[in-house]
């Protein structure tokens, strides 16, 4: 039996730990804001916040982060949070949307330690997040619309 | 590409053997916004009010929530958004209370007018082919509100106005349309529909928010691989090494002692393994032990068969477009410029792997997929499980992205997930999930091409252009095939070259259909993603040799006042054309028409020994009427950036017959820093709307490459542009 820390609360779960931390969202818990895609920390769409950094959950066995305070787009809460997700909807930042979720997640790690990024910030910030559909634009737009709105 | 109006009855009737076939024809007494059909006589007043079925367009609540069931998939580009606006529009509700939903594969109702009587999305073609009809939809329940309340209020209907879903009278009466819904209901559809003034739009033309954005910020959003049925089983197939391959000896021993996993099937494509989440399917998968029946299977590789193609293209080939005496004009004089382009193999890599749920039912399934062509879905997958396309009952869910691989005419996805539940006789609902390998090395790649072509150039002008295109046809086998393939030619394959909008009078285009097992695909754009970047970039390096302008000898060569030279000016206009840039940067500039669209684009580069960065791109687009003109901008800004990772790197390659590739670390796409600032300017048009998922891409690789040559002289053809350029 693991016991895991998410959005607040524990969960005690009858998984292996090696089990990823994507699969034990995903599939036994239901919480499917976190996505699946590449399952090697390639592309940052199921980034979630482990003690409140980014975490690939695709690539973190459960066993190692327990003790942990995760958090996913699920549980967010906060004024970052709020003005990250605040400004992806002012700029209509999604298109397929699929890997905003992680998109999101980073962006608020990102905020969370820079308040003020440039644009070199943002693409250090962001370079593990892959959007195929492109708005990385709006990405950027929307980082420094919530960089404002905190300050 | 898939202009199907044409012709499209007999290809469906070979297609859907036995199914009905419906008229393509529009018919406004066939359509009912309430779910009237959905209620059989004695049924009504059973049924829940008001009424909500998802046959029809349009439910609205006595909250006043209006909720529009779409014709197509909304998979990133706005669709759920703008069919909506018409529908608002001509509705004159409030656009706080408006949402959507799929609707149903029920094709008398929800086919793509431009398909005949397919469902399906694709082809740029969702919002002009529900243009008119998603209007009439919304004008249409208008005037039934206004016909009920004038009966509730005994007052003249034209004496009653709508705005934000309220109803009201000079003498102070006012309804909602919740209130008034019931009542709306009974009243007969329309026969003469008026649709509003462009003076009188309100949501057309305006940025709305889109409907999908905030369940797409919170998490909330349910796609298709979100989507979980009690009991479900996960699927993961084991497929061939090699296309064309099958499977021989099986031992799945080790397979089925891995915790979890609950059963392991052979199905025509591979075997799978089927467990209780996804992490097991995966383990249980990876220790199969297969023999793969390889004989038939496709053993050469990329470059064996890109050699091929060169021998072929000097061959003669069928004929795709004629103008004059292309030979002739070639051996009469002047400079002969000669030139190749070759474009790799693609995948389309959507973030959302492929993937769906089935449930097997008494006389059919259920499916909750991201399905794009609903009507090839259903067929298919009827055909594996031995009954008919309307036992076939498709969820469509929002899907994470598609660029085209989710449409194509063997469902295979879905048929995949047929086979397998069939194989477990249906004990069980059954998730089938692909990996991300899986989906790179899976085929379905817009097809390896090669261009090989000869201009003549006398006295600074064209005097004739050969041109021969080697590639796998993507529709030559498919249902698809009567369509769109004539003699021979595929569509896919020659749009962009043959019918060109330059005015060249000797202009000759031959194709030749490669063989091979590789599945192809159109890949976001079809044919233009290769043709534009060949069209645009001789059209550059014509220009430099006659010692021209490349914009002055681009219009010298397009009829005044055409679209095309249109968006060439504000192109011009807007990115300052031939403006001093600093050493070691320059612009490029290219133009191309497709999905009735039409792109003209001027990149900014900077240039060193290293490489090249693309600091800015400047486009005009004209579309018509935009809907939503920041959706439409969206479009051009997503297309850059997905456009842009098979300029600089992707590839998918056969060494003996394997692709190489496997992931985003040897396929990666666009990221962040490589995201160039994108500038849209739409042109101000009342033409009907036309395509934007897909014509912001063509343009934009010869608009680069034609840059790098304006500031280093050397030329990029081939793409991707990585390795040695080419002086």
């Amino acid at each position: 039996m693991i016991t895991l820390n998410i959005n607040g609360q524990n969960h005690d779960l009858d998984v292996e730990p090696e089990m990823p931390l994507l699969w034990v969202l995903r599939d036994r818990l239901n919480m499917t804001g976190t996505k699946f895609g590449c399952g090697v920390a390639q592309c940052g769409a199921c980034t979630v916040h482990v003690d409140g950094e980014s975490r690939r959950s695709c690539s973190t066995m459960v066993g190692d982060v327990v003790g942990s305070e995760i958090t996913t787009i699920e549980g967010l809460d906060g004024k970052v949070a709020k003005a990250v997700q605040t400004a992806w909807q002012k700029l209509d930042v999604v298109q397929c949307g699929y890997c905003q979720s992680g998109q999101i997640m980073s962006a608020i790690a990102l905020l969370s330690v820079n308040e003020a990024p440039t644009d070199a910030d943002i693409d250090a910030g962001m370079e593990g997040n892959i959007c195929r559909c492109g708005t990385y634009q709006r990405i950027r737009a929307a980082i420094h619309e919530a960089a404002k709105s905190l300050a | 590409m898939l202009k199907m109006q044409a012709d499209t009855t007999t290809s469906r009737r070979a297609f859907l053997k036995g199914a009905a076939v419906t008229s393509a024809t529009f018919v406004l007494g066939a359509f009912v916004p309430f779910g009237r059909f959905a209620l059989a006589e004695g049924e009504a007043a059973a049924a829940p009010k008001p009424a909500i079925d998802p046959n029809f367009f349009l439910r609205i609540d006595s909250d006043d929530t209006v909720t529009v069931l779409l014709k197509h998939l909304e998979m990133g580009q706005g669709v759920s958004t703008g069919l909506p606006t018409l529908v608002a529009e001509e509705l004159d509700a409030d656009w706080s209370k408006v949402r959507f939903d799929h609707g149903p594969n029920n094709p008398k109702v929800f086919n793509n007018l431009f398909f005949g009587s397919y469902i399906g999305t694709g082809g740029s073609t969702s919002m002009a082919n529900s243009w008119t009809q998603m209007r009439q939809v919304g004008a249409a329940a208008r005037a039934m509100f206004v016909s009920a309340a004038a009966k509730q209020w005994n007052v003249p209907a034209a004496e009653i106005t709508v705005e934000n879903s309220v109803l009201k009278h000079p003498s102070g009466k006012s309804a909602r349309f919740g209130e008034l819904v019931e009542a709306a209901m009974k009243e007969p559809v329309p026969e003469e529909i008026k649709l509003k003034e462009p003076k009188d739009w309100k949501y057309i033309g305006q940025k709305l928010p889109r409907l999908d954005t905030p369940g797409k910020t919170t998490g909330k959003a349910i796609f298709a691989l979100d989507y979980r049925r009690p009991n479900m089983l996960v699927a993961m197939v084991a497929r061939p090494p090699r296309f064309g391959g099958t499977v021989g000896k099986v031992d799945d021993a080790a397979a089925r002692k891995i915790a979890g996993v609950v059963d392991v099937v052979q199905i025509p494509s591979g075997v799978a393994v089927l467990a209780k989440d996804t992490w097991a399917a995966m383990r249980g998968r990876e220790v199969l032990k297969i023999d793969w029946q390889l004989d038939k299977s496709e053993s050469r590789s990329s470059d064996d068969m890109l050699a091929e193609y060169r021998e072929l293209a000097v061959t003669p080939g069928l004929k795709a477009d004629r103008r004059g005496d292309a030979a002739a004009a070639l051996g009469s004089g002047g400079d002969v410029h000669e030139a190749e382009f070759v474009f790799p193999f693609l995948a389309h890599a959507p973030m959302e792997p492929m993937n769906c749920v089935i449930e097997l039912t008494k006389d059919g399934a259920e499916i909750w997929g991201g399905s794009q062509f609903q009507s090839i879905d259903d067929y298919a997958v009827s055909q594996v499980l031995g009954t008919t396309p309307d036992k076939i009952k498709i969820h469509t869910l929002l899907s994470g992205g598609s660029f085209g691989r989710r449409a194509n005419a063997f469902a295979d996805w879905a048929v995949e997930a047929a086979h397998i539940a069939k194989a477990i006789g249906g004990k069980a609902p059954v998730q089938l999930v692909w990996t991300r390998e899986d989906d790179i090395k899976g085929g379905l790649y817009r097809p390896m091409v090669l261009h090989k072509l000869k201009a003549g150039l006398k006295d600074g002008r064209i005097t004739g252009w050969q041109h021969a295109i080697v590639a796998k046809s993507i529709l030559v086998g498919t249902p698809f095939e009567g369509m769109m393939v004539k003699d021979g030619v595929d569509a896919t394959t020659v749009e962009g070259v043959a019918e060109t909008p330059y005015q060249i009078e000797n202009f000759a285009v031959d194709v030749h259909n490669a063989k091979t097992e590789v599945p192809v695909l159109w890949w976001r754009s079809v044919g233009h993603s290769h043709t534009a970047h060949v069209m645009e970039t001789t059209m550059d390096e014509l220009a430099h040799k006659a010692g021209q302008d490349p914009l002055a000898f681009r219009l010298s060569y397009l009829k005044d006042g055409s679209r095309e030279a249109g968006v060439l000016r504000l192109v011009a206009e807007k990115a300052e054309w031939g403006k001093k840039m600093p050493a070691g940067s320059a612009q490029g500039i290219a133009m191309h028409h497709s999905f009735g669209s039409y792109v003209g684009m001027v990149a900014e580069v900077t240039t060193s020994e290293s490489g090249f960065k693309v600091n800015r791109i400047v486009a005009a687009v004209d579309v018509g009427v935009a809907v939503n003109p920041d959706v439409v901008s969206a479009q051009v800004e997503g297309a850059i950036g997905f456009a842009m990772s098979a300029i600089l790197r992707n590839r998918i390659t056969l060494k003996d017959g394997q692709v190489e590739q496997s992931n985003f670390d040897d396929y990666e796409p666009t990221r962040m820093k490589e995201m160039p600032v994108v500038e849209v300017h739409l042109v101000k048009s009342g033409e009907a709307p036309s395509g934007i998922g897909e014509p912001g891409l063509p343009p934009l690789a010869p608009a680069i490459g034609n840059a790098i040559f304006a500031a280093t002289g050397k030329r990029h053809r081939s793409l991707p542009f990585q390795g040695p350029i080419s002086a």
